[in-house]
């Protein structure tokens, strides 16, 4: 047994796992599959909310159970189960046959998947320290509580919102050539402090993006909490008397914090194969970016470089294997702003002649059936590349945004629009105080062609969601997107207080 | 029944409760689901599949000296018969730990509605073979679709999912909640022109898939002529659908709590709510009802966990009809008890369904309002709603998949799609007419969201703040 072993939740390690994949696998092979995957998983997620220092609501609740995926006579079935026995498992395999035999009147496209090497019997775990799980609920709250408390003495804030959110995720796979066992953590804090005025009101929330990490994020590691704590008080007092915003054409001065959902959107959902393909029509919709475009597309300026990896440490889309046990990697969606890459999964890779999945499949539970899901998509930071006061410096009338707040983008992913948590005006190449009720609305490419700068690695943050949803049924997935701040010239700024009259 | 045999939904609800130390106070929930789903594009099935689930959800209370109460909520799934013991200790224990709950109230007494006939009855299920006839109905209708060279892309899912709930107050109380959707998108060979139709139902036997793709034939047909228009304020005929996922993001956000603490769109400035304030100066009306023919669902609170406007402690209580909007006033904001409290507003919990009427001289159709309309928009649908501003609840988002210019009372031809800012609350000041509700499928909001009957409304103004190139 290995490092990783050890650390595998002892009560998932110790469930029957190979032999329920044996019953489960020899009854879809009996039943005439071609292909045979199998699942078991144990979600455990544990939520604490905080209303105004009081305990809002604390539950701590698991999704776990078994999933058989079959192809028989080129057609998918599948199949859950909750219940952890052999005879489930082989029921769920034999149910799966037979609702690829009721589909099988609907398909048209024979379904074969992409080679992948035979990884064995593997076992992957997060990079993280201190388990959350392991940590007292009262303990969770109670800090909590002592943020809120403190941030409820400044005379601005009227309420004060705190919220955690943990995962613990432990998945079985096994295709009968490769076997993997794999276990990850992920935390999602959130502190809102909120002014209510005789006028109205208005909030402002921490930047802590969630991540691939443990209960030591909230102690210390990756992220000062008290000293942006401290801050959140002095920055709401000023953005409520901040001035609205004239809306017109703004240079901007973009931070990770607030760049990593419009690299989401306007990119990382883009250039998802499925979605360029058609998969996604009738729901999360298709993309611009469609593969005839592989290669010739200029999708942004030649200062921008977009990664896909599942490999990033701390990463919210990291894993050591995917849904279709192929091994995580790295690799080039946009090079010199030019699209040369998308998402895949074995399928669409076999379909679409790239050879090998990139390993994009990912099932959010054992009920659902796998999709390729978003790898982490970053921007890569220019090697030596300024700093933010060096992007700043380059503007003379602009905006510098923080923060993710709204979000929208069309069915193509042409049109978006975005606001913020702060808003700093930009005068002469320095900052002149907040400005509120901006949104900044573009489309894609025109956007990403306006980007004249990135910063360098010392302004990159892995920002990232919790909850990237797609696929009907609904699936969530959670996942990273790195970036450094970056300028862009003259993009359309709205006064959302002037759009809602 | 063995240690390794699941165990009936009710015999799992009375183990728990059994377990519960003597004199404590204990709410069980056990839910069983299953759903089946079907899913194609491109004239082809994509995925599909089946899942059942089980789970058990133990909210322990630990009453104190003090008069507060520690709560301990612990969900697990796929238990066996001998863990349940373990998850009612493990509750305990976070009870026994945890800070004291703010919304702690007696748990809800039984009345002699609660404990149910029916009580004892097998859980819902439902299996693929829901689908067999609408299978193969589909089936043709691909096959047709190829032919005539459109292509069809779609969902279409069925679940039931039965809810127990007991309580050591003596409540037993069961809903089986029957759901199910049918999404139909049709394009051109060229994908250039797209239209799309929902409909919910409660079990596929009132669907008719070759009806539905006749209807997106002919708004394809529209789609032959396009007009470019720019981003500006026109008068717009919302169909059923977008007028449900606005009114949805409305209901969402009248939570008592957050209005009486001034926080939202319904917090009057100064202090207090908006309750009692005209939103509208036409008599429509926003209500839920579980009784709602077609759109029934649970008549009592049902809460795994606290929120906002939500107790653990409110389990079982009575959800009655509640009117949000009476005749263009707002006249309730949901609540649990706690809420309520606080808010100094009747008791109203969240139901599930959400109608919205005209009142009686309401009967227009989609179209004759479209024969009524000298110059306007008809949209199809709106999509990626998002929130831009709370305090004007101003939203932002797309249209999808069929924008129609209209003109003396005809469909002229189809424009370009657009984003949108608008405010449900704001646009209600701006209704101009309101047709005859009828149910619908949320298209935004259905994942989570599939219980609602909408009217067809005009609107003034509304404002298409950009051009997008989507088609």
């Amino acid at each position: 047994m290995d490092d990783h072993n050890g650390r595998i939740d002892a009560e998932f390690a110790g469930l029957p796992l190979r032999n329920l994949a044996d019953a489960a696998l020899d009854a879809a092979k009996s039943g005439g599959a071609s292909h045979a995957d199998f699942r078991i998983e144990r979600i455990r997620g544990q939520q604490v909310s905080l209303g105004d220092g009081k305990l809002q609501s604390l539950s701590d609740a698991d999704d776990s159970g078994l999933a058989v995926r079959v192809i028989v006579d080129g057609t998918w079935g599948f199949a859950s189960a909750v219940d952890l026995t052999p005879e489930a498992a082989r029921d769920a395999a034999r149910e799966a046959v037979e609702v690829a035999k009721v589909a099988a009147a609907m398909n048209t496209e024979r379904i074969d998947l992409a080679p992948e090497p035979a990884h064995g019997d593997v076992t992957w775990v997060s990079a993280y320290e201190i388990d959350p799980f392991a940590v007292s609920p009262k303990e969770k709250a109670d800090l909590l509580s002592a943020w809120s408390t403190g941030l409820l003495a400044h005379p601005v804030v009227s309420h004060v919102d705190a919220s955690l959110l943990q995962v613990k995720e432990c998945k079985f796979y096994t295709d009968g050539a490769t076997t993997a066992t794999q276990q990850r953590v992920r935390l999602h804090p959130e502190i809102t402090a909120i002014a209510v005025t005789d006028s109205g009101f208005d909030d402002m929330r921490t930047l802590a993006p969630p991540v691939g990490r443990g209960w030591e994020y909230l102690t210390g590691t990756a992220w000062d909490f008290p000293a942006e704590l401290s801050q959140l008080p002095e920055l709401l007092a000023e953005k409520l008397k901040a001035p609205s915003i004239e809306a017109g054409r703004y240079d901007l001065v973009i931070d990770p914090s607030n760049l990593w959902l419009t690299i989401h959107e306007s990119i990382g959902h883009a250039t998802e194969l499925d979605r360029a393909l058609g998969y996604e029509a009738a729901y999360a919709g298709t993309s611009f970016a469609t593969i005839d475009k592989l290669n010739k597309l200029q999708y942004g300026s030649p200062v921008m470089h977009i990664t896909g990896d599942r490999t990033a440490e701390h990463g919210l889309s990291t894993v050591g294997y995917d849904d279709e046990g192929v091994a995580g990697q790295s690799w080039d969606l946009i090079s010199g702003g030019v699209l040369v890459g998308y998402q895949l999964d074995r399928r669409m890779a076999l379909l679409q002649g790239f050879g090998r999945s990139n390993g994009c499949a990912f099932a959010d539970s054992p009920g659902h059936m796998p999709l390729q899901r978003m790898a982490n998509v970053s921007l890569r930071p220019a090697d030596g590349g300024p700093d933010t006061a060096g992007l700043l410096a380059g503007v003379e009338d602009g905006i510098y945004i923080l923060g993710d707040k709204s979000w929208s983008i069309d069915m193509q992913r042409y049109n978006f629009q975005f606001t913020g948590q702060r808003f700093f005006r930009i005068r002469n190449g320095k900052l002149a105080g907040q400005v509120k009720d901006v949104a900044y609305q573009a489309t894609t490419t025109d956007f990403w062609n306006s980007m004249e700068a990135v910063g360098g690695p010392q302004t990159y943050v892995l920002g990232g969601a919790f909850n990237c949803g797609k696929g009907q049924p609904g699936q969530v997935a959670p996942v990273s997107h790195g970036a450094p701040a970056a300028l862009f010239r003259q993009v359309r700024i709205l006064n959302t207080a002037e759009e809602g009259q | 029944m063995t240690a390794q045999e699941p165990a009936t939904p009710q015999e799992t609800v009375e183990r728990a409760l059994s377990f519960a130390k003597p004199g404590g106070e204990c709410v069980v929930i056990a839910d069983e689901s299953s759903t089946a789903n079907l899913r194609w594009a491109g004239n082809t099935l994509t995925t599909n599949g089946v899942a059942s689930t089980r789970s058990l959800t133990v909210i322990a209370v630990d009453r104190r000296a003090d008069g507060t109460a520690g709560v301990g909520v612990v969900s697990r799934s796929g238990l066996r018969p001998d863990q349940v013991e373990d998850v009612v200790r493990e509750a305990e224990k976070a009870a026994a730990q945890s800070s004291p709950a703010e919304d702690a109230e007696a748990l809800v007494s039984a009345g002699a509605s609660d404990v149910m006939d029916e009580w004892g009855e097998a859980p819902g299920k439902t299996e693929i073979g829901v689908f067999r006839d609408f299978a193969t109905d589909l089936g043709e209708t691909l096959r047709a679709a190829e032919g005539a060279g459109r292509k069809l892309y779609g969902f279409a899912e069925h679940g039931v999912t039965s809810t127990f709930l007991g309580t050591s107050a003596g409540v037993r109380r069961r809903y089986d909640q029957p759901a199910g959707r049918l999404e139909l998108n049709a394009k051109s060979g060229d994908l250039s022109r797209s239209a799309w139709a929902g409909a919910a139902t409660r079990d596929f036997t009132d669907v008719d898939v070759a009806a539905l793709d006749a209807s997106l034939t002919e708004r394809l047909s529209w789609q032959e002529r396009r007009v470019e228009l720019p981003a500006g304020r026109y008068e717009t005929i919302l169909p059923p659908t977008a007028t449900s996922d606005l009114m949805i993001y409305l209901y969402w956000s009248a939570g008592a709590r957050d209005a009486h603490e001034g926080r939202t769109v319904f917090a009057r400035p100064g202090g207090g709510t908006r309750v009692g304030e005209r939103l509208s100066q036409l008599p429509v009306s926003l209500f839920s009802d579980p009784d709602y023919p077609g759109l029934q669902c649970a008549p009592f609170t049902i809460a795994h966990a606290s929120g906002r406007d939500s107790s653990v402690f409110d389990n079982g209580l009575a959800s009655p009809r509640a009117s949000w909007i009476t005749d263009g006033a707002l006249t309730a904001l949901y609540s649990s008890r706690y809420s309520a409290g606080l808010a100094g507003l009747p008791v109203a919990p969240e139901i599930d369904n959400l109608i919205m009427s005209g009142g009686p001289d309401a009967t227009a159709s989609l179209e004759s309002m479209i024969a009524s309309t000298s110059r306007g928009l008809l949209l199809t649908c709106l999509w990626y709603i998002r929130e831009v501003d709370p305090q004007t609840l101003l939203l932002t988002g797309l249209t999808r998949d069929g924008v129609y210019l209209v003109e003396n009372g005809e469909v002229t031809g189809a424009v370009n799609n657009f984003r949108f800012n608008e405010s449900p609350v704001g646009l209600l000041s701006r209704l101009a007419e309101v047709g005859a509700a009828e149910q619908t499928l949320p298209r935004e909001w259905g994942d989570y969201f599939t219980r609602a009957a909408m009217p067809p409304v005009r609107v003034d103004g509304f404002n298409m703040s950009s051009v997008s190139q989507a088609s």
